[in-house]
């Protein structure tokens, strides 16, 4: 079936890069819709391009297209050339597998992964024909979906979507399809939307914004009320027990044109106990599930063969973490053989000498640069944000990297990071010149790249409390590093623009009020706002004023210990007490070491869900000092397990 | 060796650029297991040699594509059923027709094609006044255009490019192409001449449609061939009556 292939085709001659719009990818499907199927339309905000390698759209792609009861397709956002063109035209959003319209699917499902990606959200609702509101949908609109990691606080969204996933999507959507399929199969009766919502709410990691109610007292938020008894008060995140259960994607796509991360990825562990304080993928993901070695090597070498990629990337939080990492990685490389040649990249690589060292033994081609992220200047910011990498871990991994012949290092930073004084910004200068340095004695031009990102504090991580920098306290920053680094022979500085910062910092622990804030930008043609030359501040002080609603409140402000978060009625299996613990802990400059290998210390991530971390080796990995424990007998690095210190914030 | 194919590029692969099909061939080689020479150095590329770029979004009947094979291992490759094997490692709408082996003194594509032959779709002309258009051309002496050329406008004369021109009888429309269509040899040698070129010559401009390249012709000596003739058995250019 082509749907709409025939109206859209005589379009794309004359749009920027047409590609984007035609599917056929290898492992794409061309699945069979039917009456009694569950059709899904997963979707990415973004362009093809960035949207298509996500690895979270295409596990749940695959699981549902082998379910009987399911189809599913795909779609991400159009160029701005091809929406107008649509428009104009009258044509709606279609799917690139069928071409089908995307109001013709019962779920119209949202991987949200980034803040500025929400315009766009409500632009796909509304090219698809369907009310942006909520509210505004009656039983034949599709139900719109948002799962991801934004969406631990979806509240910015809550007017928009229907219903929103936390955790792990691999489980829950056999059961959002059976409540789904059985309302379809009833005829989805109109002004029976309520019922198939309740009955969603039910179902576990499963939040419908519209029976919740957020009370407010004067501009405070004070609590946030269910608007039926059979919704529960607190939505806890799916977490799967054991990623071996889940060897997907089986048949990973392979696009016709470029895109990012356009190799083959294999994820070989979910969750990250590291416990870095900003970090929220590492908050909500725990606990820690490695795949089994022998799955991942059959995943590779499948992969490999089917897609003809000869790059595989090992993802995760911290790949250098795998346990028994080195075996892994000489087994793939051995694997390859004789073969073609295959490079075998890992996405994060650990700050220090071993981390490189396995980076030696995959790279054997390109030596053109290598990244490291360090975070912060000083060691004791670096506590402070408990990524415990000594200075000396650092120089160990630079030495390393120059001495095998990389020329080029890139750091990457934040800035804006609680209790930063300009002695840790300078910091950062610091380290970047003794890294030239090291590298002068191996290389007659060594380059260090200081990349700088404003931090935004993020729900459910210790940070939570934290007022965030103002975008001039932020430019301040950026500039000190500037001219700092100004007369230093090989250091370039880069950084992300602190008014998207701030943008970003509104969504991030927005409340419900900031939805119309979202739509009044987005009907503004406030769309790509991830994209420089689209990105546009103005649109998003202009709409707070109109709404009301003060920038300085929502991003600048602490928070204290009683007030209610946006996010309070959902879970992510932490324990409050233990976060603000940890927030007490980073501003008296104490770490907290990974528990992977170090006596459990309760964040409630594991013990609330009666499931553990899968970890194949006991013992911490070699080399290295970051929090894992095993470097303790250099009596210095002040890791301890708990502490009550009192600091005022 | 060195093998020089024939191939397809219709529907809705169209729309993928001449880098994204380079692409899907490098990963073609590497699933079917073709023996495939690769270039020296740090990174190495599979030897492939494409002839003139096709535009994206334009089809073509008869696009070209020279590979070294790896020898000794090139003795064991089947050329027959080269064709529909490799056609299955590639995208639906790229379909290798036919393929032989050439000399590697034989001068490359992009060296030896003097012109194409096009097809062009006019949709929002009527067969009438599409004819009277191309009598007007036709009948120009010289046809002046501006082109850009590394960064200043330069004058130049399109109407040398034009080898041949008309429009096609409603009878000789291929079955998925609609409406008038345009016939057109366009020289790519000693300098190109685009289809869009062409329609922007027309006063007023004409509008294109689908664009379908048909054939690429060596012209030298008085005489013209093919790089491969469609339908060529698997052998040498000399023994298919080429050379």
């Amino acid at each position: 079936m082509n749907g709409l292939w025939p109206q859209i085709e005589p379009l794309l001659s004359r749009v920027s890069k047409p590609a984007r719009y035609i599917g056929m990818e290898g492992g794409a499907q061309q699945p069979q819709h039917a009456p009694d199927k569950v059709a899904w339309l997963l979707a990415y905000p973004d362009t093809y391009e960035i949207g298509l390698p996500n690895q979270g759209l295409q596990i749940l792609y695959e699981i549902l297209n082998e379910r009987p009861d399911a189809v599913a397709e795909r779609t991400y956002a159009p160029w701005h050339d091809l929406e107008e063109l649509l428009r104009e035209h009258g044509i709606p959003l279609f799917s690139v597998d069928t071409h089908r319209s995307a109001a013709d699917f019962d779920i119209f499902g949202f991987n949200l992964s980034a803040e500025l990606t929400y315009t766009n959200l409500l632009n796909m609702v509304d090219l698809a024909g369907v009310p942006v509101r909520a509210a505004d949908r009656t039983a034949s609109h599709p139900l719109i979906a948002a799962g991801g990691h934004c969406t631990y606080n979806p509240e910015p969204l809550a007017d928009f979507l229907d219903l929103v996933v936390l955790g792990d999507g691999e489980e829950v959507v056999a059961e959002i399809t059976e409540v789904v399929g059985g309302w379809k199969a009833d005829g989805r009766r109109l002004g029976d939307r309520t019922g198939v919502l309740r009955a969603l709410a039910q179902v576990e990691g499963v939040y419908v914004p519209s029976m919740y109610r957020p009370v407010y007292s004067g501009v405070d938020l004070v609590g946030i009320e269910t608007c039926s008894r059979e919704v529960p008060e607190l939505v806890e995140k799916r977490t799967i027990a054991d990623l071996a259960d889940f060897p997907y994607p089986k048949q990973q796509l392979v696009p016709l044109t470029e895109v990012v991360h356009d190799r083959l990825n294999v994820e070989v562990f979910r969750g990250c106990t590291r416990g870095c304080r900003f970090c929220q993928a590492g908050m909500i993901t725990r606990p820690v599930r490695e795949r089994p070695a022998e799955q991942v090597r059959s995943m590779v070498a499948d992969g490999l063969r089917r897609t003809g990629y000869d790059e595989v990337s090992l993802t995760s939080l911290s790949t250098a973490d795998y346990s028994g990492i080195e075996a892994l990685v000489t087994d793939i490389v051995d694997a390859a053989g004789d073969g073609p040649s295959i490079t075998v990249a890992l996405p994060s690589l650990r700050v220090d000498a071993f981390g490189v060292g396995i980076a030696t033994q995959l790279q054997h081609a390109r030596r053109a640069g290598l990244t490291f992220a360090p975070e912060a200047g000083t060691w004791r910011m670096r506590q402070v944000i408990n990524k415990l990498i000594r200075e000396e871990d650092l120089y160990s991994a630079v030495e390393a990297a120059f001495s095998n012949g990389w020329r080029r290092v890139k750091l990457y930073f934040l800035t804006g990071l609680p209790t930063e004084t300009d002695e840790d910004t300078l910091g950062i200068a610091e380290l970047a010149r003794n890294c030239v340095e090291i590298g002068r004695a191996h290389t007659r031009n060594p380059s260090v790249t200081v990349s700088v990102g404003g931090f935004v504090p993020k729900p459910f991580t210790p940070f939570q409390w934290f007022g965030q920098n103002t975008v001039e306290e932020l430019q301040r920053k950026i500039n000190l590093l500037r001219d700092a680094t100004r007369r230093m022979h090989g250091v370039q500085v880069k950084w992300h623009d602190p008014k998207a910062t701030q943008v970003e910092g509104i969504m991030s622990r927005g409340d419900r009020r900031v939805g119309a804030v979202i739509e009044t930008v987005w009907r503004n043609g406030g769309t790509f706002q991830e994209w420089n030359e689209r990105f546009d501040l103005s649109l998003w002080l202009d709409a707070m004023a109109e709404h009301g609603l003060d920038p300085d409140w929502y991003t600048h402000r602490h928070r204290t210990e009683t007030e209610v978060l946006p996010w309070d009625h959902l879970s992510a299996g932490l324990h409050k007490d233990f976060l603000w613990q940890d927030w007490r802990d980073a501003l008296a400059e104490v770490g907290l070491p990974d528990c992977r290998w170090t006596p459990c210390y309760d964040c409630g991530a594991c013990t609330g869900y009666s499931i553990e971390h899968i970890v194949a080796s006991a013992t911490p990995p070699a080399g290295g000092s970051q929090g894992t424990g095993q470097d303790l007998s250099s009596t210095w690095v002040p890791v301890s397990i708990r502490s009550a210190e009192d600091v005022p914030v | 060796m060195r093998i020089r194919l024939r191939y397809r590029k219709l529907g809705k692969v169209r729309f993928t650029s001449h880098r994204d099909v380079a692409r899907c061939w490098e990963r073609a080689f590497r699933t079917s297991g073709l023996p495939i020479a690769s270039t020296e150095g740090f990174s190495p590329r599979p030897k492939m040699h494409f002839g003139l770029a096709l535009s994206t979004s334009h089809e073509s009947l008869g696009e070209y594509l020279d590979l070294d094979l790896l020898d000794p291992e090139s003795d064991s490759v089947d050329l027959d059923a080269l064709p529909a094997m490799l056609s299955g490692h590639l995208p639906d709408g790229i379909d290798i027709e036919t393929v032989a082996v050439i000399d590697r003194s034989e001068p490359s594509l992009q060296e030896a094609v003097t012109s194409c032959t096009w097809q062009i779709e006019v949709p929002t002309l009527t067969i009438d006044q599409l004819r009277a258009a191309v009598d007007r051309l036709v009948a120009s002496d010289t046809l002046p255009i501006v082109r850009e050329r590394k960064g200043k406008p330069v004058s130049d004369d399109l109407r040398p490019g034009i080898v041949h021109l008309e429009v096609l009888d409603p009878t000789a429309v291929p079955a998925d192409l609609a409406g008038p269509v345009l016939y057109a040899e366009l020289a790519t040698s000693p300098r190109s001449v685009r289809p869009s070129e062409l329609m922007a010559v027309f006063d007023p401009p004409l509008i294109e449609g689908r664009v379908r390249r048909i054939r690429q012709l060596i012209t030298e000596n008085g005489a013209t061939r093919e790089p491969l003739p469609p339908g060529a058995p698997s052998m040498t250019l000399a023994t298919a009556g080429v050379i």
